[in-house]
């Protein structure tokens, strides 16, 4: 019973599967090497620019330094994510 | 001219050490005159990777500070032709040698050498500064574990921070079965994740333990799985298109019968 137990967790994710989601935000935090203080400034002034055509929710808002494979693919570059879910659109912006 | 290549990781204990030994002796196992470098001052152990340990008489820190010539201090390796160690010196510190002093030690090897391996300390002090500043090429080693595979990433950003374009990736001490049941993160995930080009991949070998036991590299072992691998990514160093090495364990009747008997499966 216990194993049969043990088996239907197991399948749940590998091990693997947790290492490389850690890896991939552990490496989110250490490649943006800018301050905590500068993304904060970029993310209230996006907030402000934003604010003007919809009601977004600035709990959960989300925006990160992170590196990507440029187009051709030779290189990598930096790039700015951001995760900003909006709440409702304004109608002075239709 | 020559050619020089570091081979670096962030963490220590992934290979490097082993990957220079085996690589420089794949190079002159080719016919080319290769020179080791080893960087790691106060922490040396290139030379008994290689089994050349009692012929030290001069070391890296004697060359750049003039107290001998660059010729007196490389050991002639007698097994294989061409292929010559520069010790790293073992009572002094890192601060011992400057970036500059290297720049200049590598011009110098280049106009005698097809090929300058640098073993490179672990960390990103100045041990590694020093390691990386007369590098064209760079070798990144990693293991298939969270916290060697955070410190290539951070190595890989400082070395395309000073201008090292394109470093390569070896993934070392790979485990199959580990892999095939998802326990242990495959080639593709890895990649994936650096973002960046491979140049092969070393399965887990007791082979490598042994060899370095015995201060015989892997590479000449025609028996090792790891020994193939590293003569595969030889050829790579050396600009030959080789397909990467296939560990799936093929899992048949015969090899399951042989692993039941103790023989190893081949």
């Amino acid at each position: 019973m216990l194993d049969l137990f043990r088996l239907l967790t197991r399948r749940k994710e590998s091990s693997k599967d947790v290492a490389k989601e850690r890896l991939k935000l552990v490496l989110i935090h250490d490649r943006a090497n800018v301050s905590p203080q500068f993304l904060e400034m970029v993310k209230s002034e996006i907030i402000k620019v934003i604010q003007n055509y919809m009601e977004i929710d600035e709990e959960s808002l989300d925006i990160q330094l992170t590196r990507t494979n440029s187009d051709d693919g030779e290189r990598v570059v930096p790039a700015l994510v951001a995760n900003i879910p909006i709440k409702n659109m304004k109608n002075a912006g239709r | 001219m020559g050619e020089v290549i570091v081979i670096t990781s962030g963490k220590g204990g992934v290979g490097k050490t082993t990957t220079t030994a085996n690589i420089g002796t794949g190079l002159a196992v080719h016919g080319k005159k290769v020179v080791l470098i080893d960087t790691d001052i106060g922490l040396r152990n290139l030379d008994v990777v290689m089994g050349l340990e009692n012929r030290i008489v001069y070391d890296l820190v004697d060359v750049v500070e003039g107290t001998c010539r660059l010729k007196q201090a490389l050991i002639k390796d007698k097994r294989f032709d061409g292929l010559y160690l520069l010790p790293a010196a073992q009572t002094r510190d890192k601060n011992s040698v400057s970036p500059e002093q290297m720049m200049w030690l590598c011009d110098e090897l280049r106009k005698e050498f097809d090929y300058i391996l640098i073993d490179c300390p672990a960390g990103i002090e100045q041990g590694f500064k020093n390691a990386i500043a007369g590098a064209d090429r760079a070798i990144v080693i990693t293991t298939p574990e969270v916290s060697a595979v955070r410190d290539a990433d951070r190595i890989i950003g400082l070395l395309e921070s000073q201008e090292i374009r394109n470093p390569r990736l070896l993934i070392n001490r790979v485990r199959p079965d580990m892999v095939k049941r998802g326990d242990m993160m495959s080639m593709e995930d890895i990649v994936d994740i650096l973002a960046i080009k491979m140049i092969g991949v070393v399965p887990d070998d007791e082979n490598i333990i042994i060899s370095t036991n015995r201060g015989e590299p892997a590479v000449i072992d025609n028996k090792s799985l790891a020994g193939q691998a590293y003569r595969n990514i030889t050829k790579r160093v050396m600009g030959e298109d080789v397909p990467l090495l296939d560990l799936n364990v093929s899992d048949g009747f015969l090899s399951k019968m042989k692993k039941l008997f103790g023989f190893k499966s081949a």
